[in-house]
């Protein structure tokens, strides 16, 4: 193994383990998702009945949410994560050592992943037992769980790049409540179409939380879409990819060793 | 090694919309040698050990580390060094043995001399028992420990304590400065202390440099700095206190008042020790019956005082006053920012 591959794998090792030893990051991530998806399929049923709604199970329309919640949790633990970091002086620890910054920036985003994967395993695992068909079958369940990892990432990146550049635990926790107010401003509860209020269509046409979604919707109720995969994934991708170039960009500054 | 371990000429750091927090320092520290850097909190310690061990580039001056240019050579000075910062900076979710195994895997040891080498520190240190415990659990003096372990872990050249025992009790304390003092002397490490502790300098370190205000104030070994204060105090208490006011009055004779018990009179002895004799005789004089008459030996706080106006005591004081008035958070952002600088 290369001497890269080694650094990012110890430094996945010791994200993964504190991120798992960290119940109170754990569980919330898994609980309040589920919390959401009960209320809003045993409130909003109702909705199913609107012509046009693409399901007549609330449930299996709203499970897709607890996928992107539970990924907007990864910006939380990654920034904090990394802002305890910056507090506690183990940033500098790090950078008195031989580390390629590449790899302690790989070495984070392993935590996020093993989340992320984590969450849209249970998630599914919750979904089958409480019947949401997922209409692409096996292959889309899997393709499923890879658009959550990218989505993870994504927002995990971002809270990476709000920690590094405010080195505060708390910048993380101020932003974190956006990343929400993201996730209500989207096609979360209702179709795009179906939203009768011009101001809030437009914004959730222009939100890429809509169409990661959609995207994972799609598996579930439609089957293989490929122009809301090619979207979702786009989204994903595109936003995980900025935030990514963001984060080391910032990683740079912050570890400013000569 | 024939050249100095360490060398600063005309070392300068200077914040964005801040102090000067290091002022033109110049020191050389011999291979081999304990150099303690002492100085009250806010006084530059930390940024100068954070700009010799390369963690921030210097606004201005030269530094030299292990024969290497710390702005030019950075990768050769840290693969020299090794370091425990202020704060043990540690992860409290890892265990001491994941610690450890973190630190030879990124200085590239592998396997079977890893482990060795881990187990080994953890021995040394005294934490092989407590080296699967989470370091959450641990107390200051453990936390301290492995961060020493962990920075010795590539039998570094030589190695920057920065307030090693700062928060420590004295067990802890007295533990610390044992295994400091075996790495210098069996191991001939180069030892760059920062204190503010002056017993600590004084029991730790072959040369102490006194720093305030960014700069070097005072620099040798701790016997030729009190040498050159030179004058011993001496501290007189009444049986009555009612007598207090008069004693001052003729201990004031002898020397100028410095700081003292507030039931007791205290000056510097402009004549030194051999003055002793004539106080008591003058008190006696005076019919001012003592309860206690002491003879201080000059302190390291003595020198600080001659050199800066001002006990190290009261300095610190004053620059954690600055300090919170400086960050009003006090999460130590201005640290944050110097390091982001």
């Amino acid at each position: 193994m290369s001497g890269l591959a080694v650094q990012v794998g110890a430094l996945a090792r010791r994200s993964i383990v504190r991120t798992l030893r960290q119940p109170a990051m754990v569980v919330p991530s898994l609980l309040f998702p589920l919390m959401l998806l009960s209320i809003n399929s045993s409130g909003l049923d109702s909705a199913t009945r609107l012509p046009g709604f693409p399901t007549d199970s609330y449930f299996q329309f709203a499970l897709a949410i607890a996928f992107v919640q539970g990924a907007l949790f990864s910006a939380n633990s990654a920034g904090t994560n990394v802002a305890n970091d910056i507090e506690s002086g183990f940033m500098n620890r790090l950078a008195l050592t031989p580390l390629r910054r590449v790899a302690l920036m790989m070495g984070q985003l392993a935590g996020i992943l093993a989340l992320g994967l984590i969450q849209a395993l249970t998630f599914l695992l919750v979904g089958w037992a409480f019947g949401a068909g997922f209409e692409a079958g096996l292959p889309g369940a899997l393709l499923i769980v890879l658009l959550s990892l990218l989505i993870s990432l994504a927002f995990g990146c971002i809270g990476a790049f709000v920690a590094l550049r405010s080195g505060s635990g708390e910048a993380v926790q101020g932003v974190f409540p956006l990343f929400f107010a993201a996730l209500f401003l989207s096609s979360m509860s209702l179709p795009r179409d179906l939203i009768e209020s011009d101001w809030f269509r437009t914004v959730a046409d222009w939100n890429p939380v809509s169409y990661m979604l959609e995207g994972i919707r799609s598996l579930m109720i439609v089957g293989w879409d490929a122009e809301a995969l090619a979207l979702g994934f786009g989204c994903a991708g595109v936003l995980a990819l900025l935030a990514l170039v963001a984060a080391s960009s910032a990683l740079r500054t912050r570890m400013v060793r000569t | 090694m024939s050249e100095a371990a360490i060398e600063a000429r005309g070392l300068v750091r200077e914040f964005k919309k801040g102090p000067r927090a290091v002022d033109g320092i110049d020191l050389t520290v011999a291979p081999g040698e304990v150099y303690g850097f002492l100085g009250p909190n806010g006084a530059g310690k930390s940024t100068t050990v954070h700009m010799l061990t390369t963690l921030l580039p210097p606004t201005a001056g030269t530094a030299r580390v292990a024969g290497y240019d710390v702005v030019q050579e950075g990768p050769e000075v840290r693969a020299a060094i090794g370091a425990a910062l202020q704060d043990a900076a540690l992860d409290p979710f890892l265990t001491g043995r994941e610690h450890m195994r973190l630190q030879t895997t990124l200085h590239g040891m592998r396997g079977e001399e890893g482990r060795e080498r881990a187990s080994a520190l953890l021995e040394r240190v005294g934490l092989i028992q407590a080296a699967d415990r989470k370091v959450g659990g641990y107390s200051g003096g453990m936390k301290r420990r492995l961060d020493l372990a962990l920075a010795l872990v590539h039998r570094p050249r030589i190695l920057f304590l920065d307030e090693p025992t700062t928060g420590l009790d004295p067990q802890s304390r007295t533990a610390l400065w044992e295994e400091v003092q075996r790495l210098a002397g069996d191991r001939g490490v180069t030892v760059f202390l920062t204190t503010q502790y002056l017993e600590e300098a004084d029991v730790l370190a072959d040369r102490v440099g006194i720093i305030d205000n960014g700069r070097i104030v005072a620099e040798g070994t701790p016997e030729t700095l009190k040498g050159e204060i030179g004058r011993p105090s001496v501290e007189a208490t009444p049986a009555d206190s009612a007598d207090l006011g008069r004693m001052k009055g003729v201990l004031a004779r002898f020397g100028e008042s410095v700081a003292g018990s507030p039931k007791a009179a205290t000056v510097r002895l402009s004549g030194g020790d051999a003055q002793l004799a004539d106080v008591v005789r003058a008190l006696d004089a005076e019919d001012i019956k003592l309860l206690d008459l002491q003879l201080h030996a000059p302190t390291l706080d003595d020198v600080f005082l001659a050199k800066t106006g001002r006990s190290l005591e009261g300095a610190a004081e004053e620059e954690e006053e600055d300090d919170d008035a400086g960050d009003p958070a006090g999460d130590g952002s201005r640290k944050a920012e110097a390091i982001a600088a």
